[in-house]
């Protein structure tokens, strides 16, 4: 209940809203280093704990969404959650905010990079960095693993391991991977269905 | 110029199209058009690109896509191949999402978005492993060496998973406090 709520008072002060979800969405992009996957749980921290404008779930459903289009999933999942919460004028907004700091940080670092490349302090900060987005991203895997778990849905859950030694191990097609288990789990309703068992969740 | 433009914006909507699963599935896309189709630039310029991409922070196929604009035709070009390598993202995520959104109350449709959130959290402990080798051995490579083990790596990892799972401590605070460590540890 508390979500749409929160979703109403935010929305009667739309300016307000707008300039929020674009002050979120350029520190968040301003410190993701080592990959896309890493703003999901800075979103998580935002929108769902801090702010309450959308629930656990709805991110989960933007993340797995963001994974399955083409593009970078950073930018795919800040277009969706200012979509859900702003509409489209929001989606385009959070888009600007996610691409804007790599804009004007590289536009400054182009006219000198070989000294930005080469230098020991920065390098050293990112090498210190790559602990803490490991711990940050390993956090998620854990989070998202429980909630996978909370479904009891052993088709659900053998789909985590399965889909992780596909692209880990054998570095299969993530295409294939998607529309692969999409079919499995479109049979198994199939299945249930004609059973004429009723939802299994 | 204004032609340079047109090109960079078709190359990268092309690129942007193709990519799926993020980051890394887009490099050798935009190799192939930038350095191996068009030779707007040669692998040693490329090869740094990319490096510099993963030490500034941001989506790596965003920074990758601006960083090449920017070499081919100033920041013009970095626009134009950014939006074009993030537009098919933009329209499609939207138009998946009100699918989902519309369909919710079939059962098929709603299990085959339960399907990909299954999946979506393999292929992020897939990355996840990714990252945890670079940041402990220094190679993503699986045929680790014990002598490259890194232990002020693993007991900052360790610190830091205690503080975000036990203290909910911000993501964001984590980076900045682990690039402070690094800078005083590696320098």
């Amino acid at each position: 209940m508390y979500v749409e709520e929160n979703f109403i008072i935010m929305k009667s002060n739309k300016l307000k809203l707008y300039f929020s979800l674009f002050r979120i969405m350029f520190s968040i992009s301003a410190f993701t280093f080592g990959g896309g996957y890493i703003v999901i749980p800075m979103m998580q921290k935002y929108f769902v704990n801090n702010l309450k404008l959308i629930s656990e779930q709805e991110l989960l459903d933007m993340a797995a969404i963001s994974q399955s289009t083409p593009g970078a999933i950073a930018v795919n999942i800040s277009v969706l959650v200012g979509y859900r919460i702003a509409g489209l004028i929001g989606a385009i907004i959070c888009c600007i905010g996610t691409v804007l700091p790599p804009l004007l940080i590289l536009s400054v670092i182009s006219s000198c990079y070989s000294v930005f490349r080469d230098n020991r302090v920065i390098s050293s900060i990112l090498k210190g960095m790559e602990a803490g987005v490991a711990a940050t991203i390993v956090d998620l895997v854990i989070d998202m693993s429980k909630g996978i778990l909370d479904e009891k849905n052993w088709l659900l859950t053998l789909i985590v391991p399965a889909s992780f030694f596909a692209s880990f191990f054998l570095n299969i097609n993530v295409v294939l991977i998607i529309i692969f288990c999409s079919f499995l789990c479109f049979v198994q309703t199939y299945l249930k269905s004609r059973k004429g068992g009723t939802r299994y969740d | 110029m204004t032609k340079n433009i047109i090109i960079l914006l078709v190359s990268f909507l092309q690129i942007g199209l193709f990519s799926i699963g993020g980051g890394y599935a887009t490099i050798p896309l935009i190799q192939e058009q930038v350095v191996d189709f068009h030779h707007w630039l040669t692998l040693q310029e490329f090869t740094d690109i990319i490096t510099i991409s993963q030490m500034t922070p941001g989506p790596l196929a965003v920074n990758t896509s601006t960083f090449v604009g920017i070499r081919i035709a100033g920041i013009f070009g970095a626009i134009a191949a950014t939006l074009g390598c993030i537009l098919s993202g933009f329209i499609l995520s939207i138009l998946l999402y009100r699918f989902f959104r519309k369909y919710k109350d079939i059962d098929s449709i709603s299990d085959i978005l339960k399907g990909l959130h299954s999946i979506s959290v393999g292929l992020i402990a897939a990355s996840a492993s990714t990252i945890v080798l670079i940041a402990f051995f220094g190679s993503p490579l699986l045929n680790v060496k014990a002598v490259n083990f890194n232990i002020t790596a693993i007991i900052v990892f360790i610190i830091s998973l205690f503080s975000l799972r036990n203290y909910k401590m911000n993501p964001i605070l984590i980076i900045i406090l682990t690039g402070i460590i690094g800078l005083f540890f590696y320098q």
